[in-house]
């Protein structure tokens, strides 16, 4: 069955073209992705997230479980508010989601994991919490507006109280605070600066409207798929799954590896270090016509991989991916574009941070 | 959905024709067509001189969402390109009918082939079914 957000009929009544994703009817544009791409780097453009699973964990021994639970350390969040990004593996050390942790109290932590992997998601926490006595709860009662874009913050203030703003303007990147009523993250998936909001179902309508008179543009899934692929960032699914470990998907920083920790899958993440991680990710950037798409073959010296994530990139007005190549990998490669090896050049990414391109003009 | 002009005849893949004063018949895809792919990033467009079969493949219009082929509606000699969506290929987006054209060709078969494309009411029957 389809699901919708509390912001459904919004979203039709602006026009958007709605999309099936992950079991939810979802916006895919309100006309022109590329266009919501623009207004994100530009200025600043907002994104119904209300799809993503906002889960509750509280016990007094949470973060004792959440050390055990995740492969990025939990003890790096020190102080109330702070946020940290990482991936919960299985035994074998492949990947079950990726998700953001928030801290809250001693007693209280909120996780954000993915719209299409609730269900096993939800499964797995309840499962491990068991043995810390962790009360694991979803919020469906709340919806998500991310807010993007170097106008975001100034726009979001503009509707806060006295109070609330003081408290929100402060904020540090991968942080939140509440007041009036939300639960305000300066964190995201575009690349640029801006904030998540958490909130009732019932304020989201007025927030997401009272946004778009302060001047911020809706935008849909397909552009926020550009700008996140232009940061950087991974898309679970396409970029990682169960099969694959952090190291074969770019995600090594999110491993920490701290002495006398035990985590779940730390024994397969290390055993395949010390192997030898055979499959890296890496990144790609087409000068010529055309667009690199998700399971296109890469051509190597060292073997074929292929592509993960590939798009259009609105910024540079070239084609960008990621690519799984095997390790080793030096130089460019070539990828098979409807029947045709186009040459390819390997490009560190983000492509694209705060507005600017990170890739050498040629 | 904007108005489809009557002048036009149409592929079911979603291409259309236009009879000129001159004999030659100009190429494009429907505005169904582009509201379909979404934002257009490129369009490989058929050299001058090429001659392409009515059925075959003889432009590729590609969007942030996929890749397309354009079939040719009807057989002939390409005498002309429309180079400007080289640099803007949102014009399809924009006026799928009018500046969004792809090609004109100097056609070999015409009474025959066209016997074989849709007038505008039976294609705006086939996309309503589509919808």
């Amino acid at each position: 069955m389809t699901q919708c957000t509390v912001l459904n009929a919004t979203h039709r009544a602006l026009g958007a073209k709605m999309v099936d994703f992950g079991g939810w009817d979802m916006p895919l544009n309100y006309g022109s992705q590329i266009e919501e791409h623009h207004a994100v780097r530009r200025d600043a453009g907002m994104f119904d997230v209300s799809h993503m699973t906002v889960v509750d964990l509280r016990g007094p021994r949470t973060r004792e479980f959440l050390r055990y639970l995740i492969a990025n350390d939990i003890d790096k969040l020190k102080r109330s508010g702070k946020a940290l990004y990482t991936c919960m593996l299985n035994e074998h050390g492949g990947v079950i989601d990726d998700l953001i942790v928030y801290f809250l109290d001693e007693a209280f932590f909120r996780v954000v994991v993915n719209a299409a992997t609730r269900d096993k998601d939800m499964a797995w926490i309840e499962k491990q919490a068991a043995a810390f006595d962790v009360k694991v709860t979803e919020r469906a009662d709340l919806a998500m507006i991310a807010v993007q874009g170097p106008n975001a913050r100034g726009n979001v203030h503009t509707l806060l109280s006295a109070a609330t703003r003081e408290k929100v303007e402060k904020l540090g990147k991968f942080s939140a605070a509440e007041g009036d009523g939300l639960f305000i993250a300066r964190t995201g998936y575009t690349g640029e600066d801006g904030y998540e909001i958490i909130l009732p179902q019932s304020k989201a309508v007025s927030l997401w409207n009272s946004l778009i008179a302060a001047g911020v543009a809706p935008a849909g899934l397909g552009a926020r798929d550009t700008l996140r692929l232009e940061a950087g960032m991974n898309l679970y699914g396409q970029d990682m799954d169960e099969t694959i470990t952090p190291w074969e998907a770019g995600l090594a920083w999110t491993i920490a590896l701290n002495e006398g920790r035990d985590f779940i899958g730390r024994n397969a993440l290390e055993r395949r270090h010390a192997e030898g991680v055979a499959r890296v990710m890496i990144g790609l950037v087409l000068e010529d016509k055309g667009v690199l798409r998700h399971g296109q073959r890469v051509v190597t010296a060292h073997g074929d991989g292929e592509i993960l994530s590939g798009t259009f990139s609105p910024t540079l007005g070239k084609s960008i991916a990621f690519a799984r190549v095997p390790a080793g990998v030096v130089g460019d490669v070539s990828v098979d574009i409807r029947g045709k090896l186009v040459p390819v050049r390997v490009a560190k990414y983000p492509f694209v941070r705060d507005g600017k391109s990170q890739i050498d003009a040629t | 959905m904007i108005e489809i002009p009557g002048d036009l005849k149409f592929l079911k893949s979603h291409e259309w024709v236009r009879v000129e004063d001159d004999g030659s018949v100009t190429v494009g895809i429907s505005d169904h067509a582009q509201s379909l792919l979404g934002d257009l990033v490129y369009v490989e467009l058929p050299a001058v001189g090429d001659e392409v079969q009515a059925g075959n493949a003889s432009a590729v219009v590609e969007s942030v969402k996929a890749a397309s082929d354009v079939y040719a509606p009807v057989s002939g000699k390409v005498t002309s390109v429309n180079e400007a969506l080289n640099d803007k290929p949102e014009t399809i987006n924009e006026d799928a009918y009018g500046e969004g054209w792809i090609y004109v060709v100097k056609p070999s078969n015409l009474a025959e082939e066209s016997e074989e494309l849709l007038d505008p009411d039976a294609y705006a029957e086939l996309i309503e079914e589509d919808e």
